[in-house]
């Protein structure tokens, strides 16, 4: 028998070698596997590290730090993320969890807070942690956002549903982006169904959209301003330009009304162009979109960054582009007579548009007529605090001439001095704004808004506030809220 | 706090391994005593292994490593009474056929109604008030000791073939069909596939030692091959092992996680590769989540060999397999010296037992071969399986110490 107990040991050696094989192929085929949805391996790899935290403008105000977990059960040390600020700056700031994935800043700067990122910095830093055995640190970011008055617009909106974005015309740098509802992200991880149970006063409150960037809103009246712009611009007219309002304007043989959105008289006969956009008397820019064509007014509206996704830092899916919508997609006419020009030119027809891209119109007329780069990260900085990048204006758009913006200046300080906007009136300061209140073919359930730029004179706040479901004009009810945010980002720089 | 709580901790490990040795040095005196020309290896080798799986449990669940704990108090007494009371292991002989039958009754019990406890779709389990066990490990050692002294009696017979067409005859190899037969028909009832794997290929590996006619592998194969076939168009459970192992082994295709089950494979071979060579630590791997779950279902009992490859590497991993291919070599050595027949079988049969048990699992987890769940012998978490394996041992034992005094 002894022959084949010999064989039988190297059969069963045999078997046993091609176990060790095929653990070994496992482990060639890991960097494979590793992407893999369900393996825990990667994800948990990355709570290990000791993700960069998130601040303010301030560079001090915590918007996103660790807290460490350390349980026998778990083996390592892993740092889960904890929101200090709650629902202060949710929608920019995202989250980054173990069940969600992450979103926001969280998810498009993730490179950099887990310090993968290969900077020859934190390249050496890692490979120096490594081999000390220390933890691996991430980068930390400091963002643009000014906490107080991210705080003003969040208080200001909260109870509507609706969001704000201001920015610095100039850089680009986004100062405040508040969107309401919002929710509590230390929520996510665990109790996501709290977050899924926010009630609103608007239809559905969907808390984890953000309004600032996602929101679709009707832009109305404010949409005035992109037709003032083409219109000047073109030299077709000046502001001086007569036109004759009796009420309404014919289109296809029909009548269009002008709206309640404005201040005075049903009628207003003869007026200038500058106080047409004062009063914003839908008729008279009813005549102008079908003098210039549809085409000539989209056109314009991409000069400001219409039908592209604003470039900010934000992940792609948080971004939506501004323009006419089709059936839920995005739609350019290549034939004029697919748009109504009178609408378009005030702002019905179906645009669409976010706060943010209203933000960016306010803010290229602001800073004679160049449209900046929309940014929310200021700096990143290694773990011992040594700026590693730091962002700088880029210009992003060449909407229309110095001149023209001037010229559409002095016509929005009007609308604020004497107009439809006059609820945004800041003593000492000029404003130059433009309300909007858009009709949803729902009454008393208007998108109402209000953009704007301050001071006139030496921009240093571009804002743009959209609010959905009022029964109120954008004067009475957007104005006071963007006034209030342009105060609280004044009183920073006196 | 933190450093206090770590204090009690390690000296609660602390004192775990001091008993842990104390009473492997108390086996170690028994056989000493009991069986003095005993090969030396083959206790400590079980010892290592327990060791191993009694880390990575208290690693994993404290409270089942203690439970553990108390299981190997039990298969070390069932070991010590076993070596000081039975002293001749031949006298097993004597009573082949009645442990043959009672193999076959301790695998049917789970049947009965009323004592059979199915876990996990297996109705492998036998519920005594609080106690529950597993006949089928108990069953293993009795069905080893039959087809040892069987085999012994008739290996002429069979090796010659004293029937027409070189066949042996009926009255030969009638009653090894007749067990052999009941077993698998028994098994298969009780839905525990690895089982029926693990005991067909015992009784091949035996079978062949015995008789070296290559012809009865091949039938027996063939004979697995067709059992294997129609239990895979009969039972649902089969085909989707098998359509598992075939999306989940050297690929793990997208598909693999979508069955219920080919999520434990795939997240045992995740665990496996990000092993990495060395591994995550001791302590330090992927194993259990934020929420207190541990990713790969089954991690103490089935899925050991898993947690071990993702915290001590493919180093670790290939040193337990080593410590196997080490008692394998032991155990056959023990019956290569062995001058008698039935001590022959008897070590062939209990080594193999174990190698055969091991490689099943370890293969079944790393994807080689379709999954079956099966204990890996002295590490996975189980009363039974470690009572068994060391009954396997005091066996070997006191073949071993026989054989050497023969000799010397």
């Amino acid at each position: 028998m002894n022959p084949q107990i010999r064989r039988l040991f190297f059969v069963l050696v045999t078997l046993f070698v091609a176990v060790i094989g095929m653990s070994t192929w496992w482990l060639w085929k890991a960097p494979d596997l590793e992407a893999r949805r369900g393996n825990p391996n990667l994800l948990v790899k990355q709570l290990t590290i000791e993700r960069g935290r998130i601040f303010a403008a301030d560079g001090r105000t915590v918007f996103a730090r660790n807290r460490k977990v350390k349980k026998k059960s778990l083996g390592r040390t892993w740092f889960l993320r904890v929101y200090p600020r709650h629902k202060l700056v949710a929608h920019p700031v995202g989250y980054s969890t173990i069940e969600r994935s992450r979103t926001g800043l969280e998810k498009s700067l993730n490179d950099y807070l887990t310090g993968s990122n290969a900077n020859l910095d934190t390249v050496l830093n890692n490979a120096l942690d490594k081999l000390k055995g220390l933890t691996q640190k991430g980068n930390d970011v400091v963002t643009t956002i000014n906490a107080r008055a991210q705080k003003v617009a969040m208080d200001a909106l909260a109870g509507k549903c609706g969001g704000a974005v201001a920015l610095e015309p100039s850089t680009g740098r986004v100062l405040v982006l508040a969107s309401q509802p919002s929710y509590d992200p230390n929520l996510v991880e665990g109790h996501f169904n709290q977050i899924l149970r926010t009630k609103a006063s608007c239809g559905s409150a969907s808390p984890l959209l953000d309004r600032a960037t996602q929101g679709r809103f009707i832009p109305g009246s404010t949409f005035k301003v992109v037709t003032a712009a083409a219109a000047l611009d073109t030299g077709r007219y000046t502001p001086s330009s007569r036109f004759d309002d009796p009420g309404y304007c014919i289109e296809y043989g029909k009548k269009v009304s002008n709206f309640a959105d404005q201040s005075g008289p049903e009628v207003f006969g003869n007026v200038s162009f500058a106080e047409a956009l004062e009063h914003s008397i839908n008729a008279v820019f009813c005549n102008i979109g079908k003098t210039l064509g549809p085409n000539t007014v989209l056109r314009y509206a991409q000069r400001f960054g219409f039908y592209e996704e604003p470039p900010i830092e934000l992940p792609s899916e948080e971004v939506t582009p501004s323009g006419l919508y089709r059936k839920g997609r995005l739609f350019l006419p290549k034939d004029p007579n697919q748009v109504d020009p009178g609408r378009l030119a005030f702002g019905q027809e179906r645009l669409l548009v976010t706060p943010l891209q209203m933000a960016l119109v306010a803010a290229g007329i602001g800073n004679e007529g160049i449209v900046m780069e929309p940014t929310l990260v200021d700096r990143i900085l290694a773990p011992g605090g040594k700026v590693i990048e730091r962002s700088s204006p880029k210009e992003w758009k060449k909407a229309i001439k110095a001149r023209t913006a001037a010229e559409l200046t002095a016509m929005m300080r009007a609308v604020v001095e004497s107009g439809t906007g006059t609820a945004a009136q800041i003593s000492g300061v000029p404003v130059a704004g433009k309300t909007g209140t858009a009709e949803t073919g729902v009454s008393g359930r208007n998108d109402t808004w209000f953009i704007a730029f301050a001071p006139a004179d030496r921009p240093q706040v571009a804002i743009a506030v959209a609010l959905s479901g009022q029964s109120g004009t954008g004067g009475a009810t957007a104005a006071p809220i963007a006034k209030a945010i342009i105060e609280a980002l004044l009183k920073r720089n006196p | 706090m933190y450093i206090a709580r770590q204090d009690v901790v390690s000296t609660a490990s602390l004192s775990y391994a001091v008993f842990f040795v104390a009473l492997f040095v108390a086996a170690h005196l028994v056989v000493r005593v009991a069986l003095p020309d005993a090969d030396p290896y083959v206790l400590p080798l079980a010892g290592v292994l327990t060791a191993f799986g009694l880390t990575m449990i208290y690693r994993i669940d404290p409270d089942l490593a203690f439970r553990q704990g108390l299981w190997v108090v039990v298969g070390l007494v069932a070991f010590a009474a076993l070596v000081l009371f039975l002293k001749d292991y031949r006298r097993l002989d004597q009573v082949k056929y009645i442990l043959g039958l009672a193999a076959i009754g301790l695998l049917a019990l789970p049947a009965v109604p009323g004592l059979g406890r199915t876990i996990n779709g297996a109705s492998l389990w036998v519920g005594v008030g609080p106690v529950v066990f597993q006949p089928g490990e108990f069953a293993k050692v009795l069905l080893v000791i039959f087809l040892a002294g069987y085999l012994r009696d008739n290996r002429e017979m069979l090796s010659m073939g004293s029937g027409r067409y070189g066949l042996p005859s009926l009255k030969h190899f009638g009653p090894l069909l007749i067990i052999w037969g009941g077993a698998m028909l028994v098994l298969f009832q009780t839905n525990d596939l690895g089982g029926g794997l693990l005991y067909f290929s015992i009784f091949l590996a035996m079978l062949w030692v015995a008789t070296a006619r290559w012809a009865y592998v091949a039938v027996g194969g063939v004979l697995f091959a067709v059992g294997a076939y129609a239990l895979y168009h009969v039972t649902p459970h089969v085909q989707e092992r098998v359509a598992i192992w075939l999306d989940c082994s050297w690929t793990v295709s997208n598909a693999c996680p979508v069955y219920k089950e080919g999520y434990q494979l795939a997240q045992s071979i995740y665990a496996i590769s990000g092993g990495g060579l060395f591994g995550q630590g001791l302590g330090e791997g992927v194993l259990i989540s934020p929420e207190g779950h541990t990713y790969i279902p089954y991690l103490s009992t089935d899925f050991i060999f898993a947690g071990i490859a993702q915290e001590l590497g493919l180093a670790g991993a290939a040193g337990l397999v080593l410590l196997y291919v080490v008692f394998l070599y032991r155990g056959f050595r023990i019956a290569l010296m062995a001058d008698d027949g039935f001590s022959k079988l008897l070590a062939v049969g209990l080594t193999s037992a174990l190698a055969i048990q091991a490689f099943i699992i370890t293969g079944g987890v790393t994807g080689l071969i379709p999954l079956t769940g099966i204990t890996l012998p002295f590490v996975s978490y189980g009363g039974s399986s470690i009572v068994a394996n060391f009954l396997i041992v005091g066996l070997l034992l006191m073949v071993s110490n026989h054989v050497n005094r023969e000799r010397a």
